[in-house]
């Protein structure tokens, strides 16, 4: 399959959903390509009622002329102004532009602890997205843990859908949690939002500077031990919720030579990036929630469709909200204790069984990759990667194509995709390349 | 749930199961009691991310492997096989 647009649209979540409708109501053929079933990104996956702005989101995306391409999973950039995608099913297909605008969201910070590997110890997003997908929760016990905001709104959701709720365990200190409330004065719709969600989970703990330092269980986990300060005790629970804030989707922008500060892809007042003509919103920019990621969406869409005033009309009310990001990412500052959480036999890299131990005492990423095999399997360190980047203090950046593992045949219909690329150095044969693709 | 709302019927490792309309591959083989994958260790695994980037909710779907069952939904005689403990 091959198609052509004006503007291509990557990530159909909040931001990016606002920047295909926003680029076509300037007129352009605009296609909004999403690895999942339905549109909605992480934060609207559909499954249960969805907020009224969800609701409005998707119902004005249904009604616009963008081409919506769902299932569709971008694993290269063979060229300027081209994209390389596959089906589930093995299809694959070729996307031309002339604008783009990423918009690839965020994915849940894992950190390793003894038993993390046991099924239904999930993430805490991850639990909500198999719920949403219909596994039942009712009556099962379960604990919440990690650190954000997202932690209650998982909870609140879950209780909502009849789980019993044993605790929620925040690793960041009450005093950091109060004074984040406080800055949250000015914006009192997500206050509330806060205060809702505590409601829907009354009667289970809510605990802070508290985390799980292991989970027990046969098959699968039937306890957890939790720690706060000097105390630890075991509470017994049917599925685990554990994730620790939220890391930013890099690869594409990243394999696309946009320039990267500090972990978020480095954008203008129109949601620019280093590279002409390719814009950037919502998570990858700055974890900011969703009402930042649909501003951003709409400045880029009308940056990209040719509407510079309006979109410089947007950028004004953005400046007014970055701060609650920088407000986030220090409410959410990992305790460096969390660091002592693995043992020695604690798997970091789940796709190749990597234990801590195998890890210590390599200088950096790219040693212990080549060493040992970590982040080198199927998710190419998605999830060991911030957990190393964490643990061990190394930079976690090497981005090779495909950024996700596709079919050889999917490969193969590129124009001269191996041995050769144009934004990274030659990768061809390495035993890297040929194990990435599954 | 009525057995009208579990509409779709499909196999997991050989067992019949049926789920409401929309729901996960992922979800199904949660309900069907069996681990999505054996590491390469020998440990059984179930889904982590839920969102399509972790790998380990990978299964084989009417014979097509590594296929990420939290991304795709259930469809009426899907045959699901886990490379996880079989159904029992």
């Amino acid at each position: 399959m091959r198609d052509s647009f004006d503007i291509l649209v990557v990530g159909a979540g909040p931001a990016g959903i606002a920047a295909a409708v926003s680029a076509a109501a300037c007129g352009k053929r605009v296609g909004l390509v999403d690895d999942n079933p339905a549109p909605g990104g992480q934060i609207w996956r559909s499954g249960g009622q969805l907020p009224p702005d969800a609701q409005w989101s998707i119902a004005s995306l249904v009604a616009s002329s963008v081409a919506r391409l769902q299932g569709w999973r971008v694993f290269d950039a063979p060229g300027p102004g081209l994209l390389h995608a596959e089906r589930g099913d093995g299809e694959s297909a070729e996307f031309g532009y002339k604008s783009l605008i990423l918009a690839t969201g965020a994915r849940e910070r894992f950190l390793p602890f003894p038993g993390w590997t046991l099924p239904n110890v999930m993430g805490a997003g991850g639990l909500d997205a198999l719920v949403r997908g219909g596994a039942p929760i009712a009556e099962k016990r379960v604990v919440v843990a990690g650190t954000g905001p997202l932690l209650l709104a998982v909870a609140a959701h879950l209780a909502r859908h009849g789980a019993r709720i044993v605790a929620v365990c925040e690793q960041a200190p009450l005093l950091r949690l109060l004074r984040f409330g406080a800055q949250l004065l000015s914006e009192p719709a997500k206050l509330r939002q806060g205060a809702d969600y505590r409601a829907a989970i009354r009667g289970a703990r809510y605990l802070t500077r508290c985390w799980i330092v292991a989970a027990q269980g046969r098959d699968r986990v039937e306890s957890v031990t939790v720690r706060q300060g000097n105390r630890q005790w075991n509470l017994p629970c049917d599925f685990v919720g554990c994730g620790f804030h939220l890391v930013p989707n890099l690869e594409l922008p990243a394999l696309l030579g946009c320039r990267i500060d500090d972990g978020l892809v480095s954008v203008d007042e129109s949601m620019q990036t280093s590279v002409s003509g390719a814009y950037c919103a919502g998570e990858p920019t700055g974890i900011g929630g969703v009402e930042l990621a649909v501003l951003e969406g709409q400045i880029a869409g009308l940056a990209a469709g040719g509407r510079p005033d309006e979109a410089k009309k947007q950028a004004r009310r953005r400046r007014g909200k970055l701060g609650f990001v920088r407000a986030l990412a220090q409410a959410c500052a990992l305790d460096p204790h969390l660091r002592g959480l693995p043992t020695a036999d604690t798997r970091v890299c789940r796709c190749e069984d990597v234990r801590l131990v195998a890890l210590q005492g390599h200088s950096n990423w790219r040693d212990a990759k080549l060493q040992t095999r970590c982040g080198m399997g199927p998710c190419q360190g998605r999830v060991c990667g911030p957990a190393a980047e964490f643990l061990f203090g190394w930079r976690v950046q090497s981005v090779r194509p495909p950024i996700f593992p596709a079919l050889v045949s999917s490969l193969g219909s590129g124009s001269d995709l191996i041995g050769h690329h144009p934004n990274s150095a030659p990768q061809g044969a390495s035993p890297e390349f040929a194990k990435e693709t599954l | 749930m009525s057995d009208a709302a579990r509409s779709v019927a499909l196999t997991v490792n050989g067992a019949e199961i049926s789920v409401a309309p929309g729901t996960t591959v992922a979800a199904a083989v949660l309900i069907a009691g069996a681990p999505t994958r054996m590491s390469v260790t020998g440990e059984p695994r179930g889904p982590l991310c839920g969102m399509g980037i972790c790998f380990e909710c990978r299964v084989t779907i009417d014979g097509v492997p590594h296929q990420r069952s939290c991304q795709i939904l259930c469809a009426p005689g899907m045959s699901v096989t886990t490379a996880g403990l079989p159904t029992p």
